[in-house]
């Protein structure tokens, strides 16, 4: 009986163990899992879904880079690879490892036609009907793997000084890039050749990033949630019929708080402690 | 050469298998594209890592067919042919450990080994079961961000990066640590592949008769465990732990020891 006992104690002891253990493994694991996850100014390959969801559907196999570095249009003239735009984070990245990305200072992406990195990924972490335009065929300027912003204190047009490079390099030649015209009072007869990019255009492919003279770019590309505000439901262009269904779901909402007991000319004469 | 025949034969199929990856990226061949989280032969058939699979989706991500449908074929494989000859003949980190295992033989470490308690051999069930709640919670595939496994071979078809400092991690663990460390106590695609495999046909036959008890194979063998009939009683070793390296037949001189077709018939 006493040995009974013994044994039992023995198994409870070594359960409560392994659950212990199991549980401090998990702590730790979640936590590194979770600050692995937290690098998000990382450039995903067209049609990826967003960040969060990407992270979660990414299985890591390699196969859009792959796709990518052996394009058909990739080739130097010898016959040999240049490199691929996507490569696979490895360790000292400091990006989610083994996930697709591409750095446009190194090698934008050149969106090919036929899009050779997506159709192969077996996951659907990079979403095709995403890049389906209305005939049904993939168009790579539905992408939005990012959206270029124009840092005008370093951009040298923003100076006077004739500079179109990034306008001219961008794939969509006046549609993602457009030049606006402007008076330098400075000098009084000249003309300032201002980039400006449309983010209802922009792929983010990052071939301005690369064409851009400064030293550091002037003009780069961010994902599309980093390089893009929201004006949220309080402001609504009462003139554009479109914008107005942005908030024809909305509800009443009344706040209940010690000031809205008061009417509004009481409590707009209120002193107001911050 | 009949003490190395399997031997050689795993390094050429993990060396081959690295080279068909390798090839497909530099390459453009299309016979093995991907990596062992999925991949693809001849541009049609898909193949996908099974615990990979089972970790996304419990991140709540609805996966693509291919990657269900590889996922599938694998299993199938393992579990009705191959039992847990993916550690064996196909991870590339079974090269690093068996190297480790082999420096710490010739090292004789073993003699002053210590008794980790805490490491059982069963720890890698734990932490399989522990990678699927880790990826349901954190909402990404836990295991895959920390595999030396998949490290590795990225390492070796993209590029290695500070990867390779994980796969000498895993190699100082396994020769001054625990031995088997990490493929006997820790790795969950390990444990999985255990499960998967262990009812599988293939599988080492012990010959009573013939054996002298030079205890040889329990020394070369990775998950000696499961060799627990060896001059006991003629049967095979079912244990999904076994990886069917062969190292044991490789190692047998009195031919006690060979693969064979599991007997499914009742005695």
């Amino acid at each position: 009986m006493a040995n009974s006992n013994n044994n039992r104690r023995k198994f409870f002891a070594t359960t409560l163990q392994s659950v212990g253990l199991t549980a401090l493994g998990g702590l730790l694991w979640s936590g590194y899992s979770d600050e692995v996850k937290a690098s998000p100014l990382v450039l995903r390959p067209p049609g990826a879904l967003p960040e969060e969801d990407f992270l979660k559907a990414c299985i890591k196999c390699g196969l859009c880079a792959e796709a990518c570095v052996n394009r058909d249009s990739n080739k130097n003239r010898d016959g040999s690879n240049r490199p691929g735009t996507l490569q696979m984070a490895k360790g000292g990245d400091h990006r989610m490892i083994g996930t697709p990305f591409f750095v446009p200072t190194e090698v934008p992406c050149y969106m090919c036609d036929d899009i050779p990195c997506v159709p192969v990924c077996p996951s659907g972490a990079l979403d095709m009907p995403s890049l389906l335009n209305k005939e049904e065929e993939l168009d790579i300027n539905k992408a939005k793997m990012g959206l270029a912003v124009v840092h005008k204190e370093s951009c040298i047009a923003f100076w006077g000084i004739q500079c179109d490079a990034c306008y001219r390099a961008c794939p969509l030649l006046d549609e993602a890039i457009t030049l606006e015209y402007h008076k330098n009072e400075r000098t009084g007869k000249h003309a300032f050749l201002l980039p400006i990019v449309h983010s209802d255009v922009c792929t983010g492919c990052g071939l301005c990033e690369k064409a851009c003279v400064t030293e550091k770019p002037a003009i780069f590309v961010l994902p599309i949630e980093h390089s893009t505000g929201r004006a949220g439901s309080h402001y609504v262009k009462g003139w554009d019929k479109k914008d107005q269904e942005r908030v024809k779901d909305a509800k009443e909402i009344h706040t209940k708080n010690e000031r809205s007991e008061k009417e509004a000319s009481d409590y707009l004469n209120m002193e107001v402690e911050y | 050469m009949s003490n190395i025949k399997y031997l050689l034969l795993r390094r050429i199929t993990q060396i081959g298998l690295l080279v068909l990856y390798f090839a497909a990226n530099a390459y453009g061949w299309h016979i093995l594209e991907g990596t062992f989280g999925a991949s693809i032969i001849f541009g049609i058939i898909p193949l996908a890592d099974p615990y990979t699979t089972l970790q996304v989706l419990a991140t709540g991500f609805v996966l693509g067919a291919d990657v269900l449908l590889g996922a599938l074929l694998i299993v199938l494989f393992y579990m009705i042919v191959g039992g847990r000859a993916f550690c064996s003949w196909v991870c590339p980190i079974n090269m690093v450990t068996d190297l480790a295992n082999w420096l710490r033989r010739k090292l004789k470490l073993d003699k002053e080994e210590v008794n980790y308690r805490f490491l059982k051999r069963n720890t890698r069930y734990w932490i399989m079961v522990l990678g699927v709640i880790v990826s349901a919670v954190v909402g990404v595939a836990a295991f895959e961000i920390l595999s030396p496994i998949t490290i590795m071979q990225r390492g070796i078809i993209f590029g290695f990066g500070a990867g390779v400092s994980v796969i000498f991690a895993i190699f100082l663990f396994d020769l001054f640590g625990v031995k088997n460390g990490w493929c006997g106590h820790l790795c969950p695609l390990g444990a999985a592949y255990s499960i998967i495999g262990q009812s599988s046909i293939i599988r080492v036959k012990h010959d009573h008769e013939a054996c002298t008890a030079c205890m040889k194979c329990k020394v070369v063998c990775p998950e000696n465990q499961v060799l627990h009939m060896i001059d006991k009683e003629s049967i095979s070793v079912t244990d999904g732990e076994c990886t069917n390296c062969g190292r044991c037949i490789d190692v047998c001189d009195d031919d006690a020891l060979e693969f064979s077709i599991r007997s499914f018939a009742k005695r």
